[in-house]
């Protein structure tokens, strides 16, 4: 009975847990993002949770990461959060609207390290997304918020 | 019938990639240019332009705002800074671009709060029109732009490469540009980035 009981707790526990993750990078990820030669469509958002309009647009991230996760399109998300908030803002944020993506976070004080990576022509202000597909090395980046339909549009244009 | 559905998803595809790949409209002045003086209301009620600071050396301009954690996490910095070079003959002067419209902690009023409860020690303007952050290219806050003694733009960018523990800061990047240009040497880094908030533009 006892086991049972371990089992259901354990049980719902699991996505929580599972949504409590945030993976810490350095600035040479951005670079090992840009060198996959991998057929699979790379969505890499640049955000925070102290950003309204990146807020606004994550449902869209979501529901793209939701729609197209049989497929070959995975969004990955890259919080530019405060190193304090990340308990008390990033991890509650996550929990609360349930977010599935991949998180990550920008382990770097200095963000001059890595913005030029991402692209040349960004100046930093966020939200932000990067766009790639390694095996056609086709390559896209949007400084500003994207909707839904644009993030569908970007996919569908970019699947073969 | 089936070639005018496809061409219509087609173009239906297309057309919002040809929307996003225009550039931005005005990039803005570039390093180097002379930028054109200005005049925008202060939270003391007086228009301010460059012209008034007169002997001065260069100018810091900074947009900057009340609301972006950003622009807090360097609030003390920037006061900092003007206590610091304004007697070096090179005073901060801050403007905030946003859109009260957008962001109603953006408003002049709250500015007028924010200066008096801090105590700036530098000029803190409204470009309510948003017409100086357009002409400078300012994209997020806080942005700086170090203009010498002629008003050309010597340096771009952060003010130094650590945002959330200004203990930990290693390297000064304005401060370091401020340095080279009093002793008259080039600017070492001249450009460099920095994650901020986007300005709040007011919708077109």
């Amino acid at each position: 009975m006892r086991s049972i009981r371990l089992f259901i707790c354990l049980f719902f526990w699991i996505p929580v847990l599972k949504a409590q993750e945030v993976t810490f990078i350095k600035a040479e990820q951005i670079t090992t993002w840009k060198k996959n030669t991998s057929d699979t469509i790379y969505i890499i958002n640049f955000w925070a949770t102290w950003c309204k309009p990146c807020l606004e647009e994550m449902p869209s991230f979501e529901r793209i990461g939701e729609e197209f996760k049989d497929q070959k399109v995975r969004v990955l998300l890259v919080s530019n959060d405060f190193k304090k908030q990340i308990d008390v803002k990033l991890k509650p944020y996550m929990i609360e609207k349930g977010i599935r993506n991949k998180m990550y976070w920008m382990n770097e004080p200095d963000p001059n390290k890595w913005i030029e990576l991402v692209d040349p022509n960004w100046g930093g202000s966020i939200p932000a997304t990067l766009i790639i597909k390694g095996s056609e090395g086709k390559r896209k980046f949007f400084a500003g918020p994207l909707s839904y339909e644009e993030l569908k549009d970007i996919i569908l244009q970019m699947k073969p | 019938m089936k070639k005018i559905f496809r061409l219509t998803v087609l173009l239906g595809l297309l057309f919002p990639l040809i929307a996003f790949s225009q550039a931005p409209t005005n990039p803005g002045y570039q390093m180097g240019d002379r930028i054109t003086d200005f005049s925008l209301k202060g939270v003391d009620g007086k228009m301010h332009s460059l012209a008034e600071f007169k002997n001065v050396k260069g100018y810091i301009v900074v947009f900057t705002c009340n609301t972006c954690p950003f622009s807090k996490a360097y609030e003390r910095r920037i006061m900092d800074l003007h206590l610091r070079y304004a007697k070096q003959g090179i005073p901060v002067i801050a403007i905030n671009p946003n859109d009260a419209g957008k962001e109603p902690g953006e408003s002049y009023e709250a500015m007028v709060a924010l200066a008096k409860e801090k105590q700036y020690p530098f000029v803190y303007l409204q470009d309510l029109k948003q017409n100086v952050a357009t002409a400078f290219g300012a994209k997020r806050t806080p942005h700086v732009f170090l203009l010498n003694q002629n008003k050309e733009i010597i340096y771009i960018g952060a003010i130094d490469d650590n945002f959330e523990e200004p203990e930990q800061v290693k390297v000064k990047y304005l401060e370091n540009a401020i340095a080279q240009y009093l002793m008259g040497m080039p600017i070492e880094v001249s450009q460099t980035k920095a994650i901020g908030c986007g300005i709040k533009w007011r919708n077109k």
